[in-house]
């Protein structure tokens, strides 16, 4: 239910005039919500971001759901995450 | 990429049956500034709380969906030190929650953003993260009061981009 929060609260964040972005591990329920923006990693539940004290996949994983902010829509904009 | 199949039966069974909320239209604010210039937020639902605060309540029918919000960084861009102490009240078992115990930058990633505020990536990581308990299966309350408040107290700190992390 995780997913289905994160695009929930999302939604009112750019209903107030704020961009966001955010990281899935579960493209099934993340379709069925459809958020703004969302990078679709390749983790388990429970590692959206790679893996504890792995700075560098962490980093890659963020770095590519910020690059979402450079689409120009129209929402929900979604891809897969290349990191792996 | 995790799967629905990759959760227990009795998961699996509730995420097949259950209807979820999808946003139609998604509401959409375009990013039109640069990142380099912009204040950035953390928002993450895997209910991570600070000493002192007020634990997620896991009994509650249908979900907490309350927030906490998080004080993850000292002015000179140095680490809160509360984060150190920092506590898990999620209450779902549909994911294993090993990785956020051993390093919280899994899900509240304040280091790897504070590291890209210092190379001029970021203007800046916000002073506050905020943190749900995304298990909510009745998120009626969470839709009309707790999220809209969220985005309230963003707005009214400048926050330019929010970054948000699930479980």
């Amino acid at each position: 239910m995780c997913h289905q929060s994160v695009g929930l609260i999302q939604a009112a964040i750019e209903s107030v005039g704020i961009a966001t972005t955010s990281v899935s591990v579960c493209e099934e329920i993340t379709l069925q919500v459809g958020p703004p923006r969302c990078l679709y990693t390749t983790f388990p539940f429970g590692y959206p971001l790679g893996r504890p004290r792995d700075p560098v996949i962490q980093r890659r994983v963020i770095l590519e759901a910020l690059e979402l902010l450079g689409d120009r829509g129209p929402p929900p904009v979604a891809r897969h995450a290349c990191v792996r | 990429m995790a799967r629905i199949l990759d959760l227990s039966l009795k998961h699996q069974l509730f995420v097949r049956t259950y209807k979820f909320r999808k946003l139609s239209p998604s509401p959409w604010t375009a990013f039109s500034g640069a990142l380099s210039g912009s204040r950035v937020a953390l928002v993450t639902t895997a209910a991570f709380y600070l000493e002192g605060q007020v634990p997620f309540d896991d009994a509650m029918k249908g979900g907490d969906t309350s927030y906490r919000a998080l004080r993850i960084r000292e002015a000179d861009g140095v680490l809160a030190a509360a984060l150190e102490s920092v506590q898990i009240g999620h209450r779902s078992s549909a994911f294993d929650a090993a990785g956020i115990e051993a390093d919280y930058n899994l899900a509240l990633p304040v280091e790897r953003f504070l590291e890209l505020e210092r190379e001029g990536v970021i203007g800046r990581l916000h002073d506050e993260a905020l943190s749900f308990m995304g298990s909510i299966t009745a998120p009626g309350r969470l839709v009309k009061k707790t999220a809209p408040e969220a985005a309230a107290r963003l707005k009214a700190a400048q926050v330019d981009v929010a970054f948000l992390t699930p479980v």
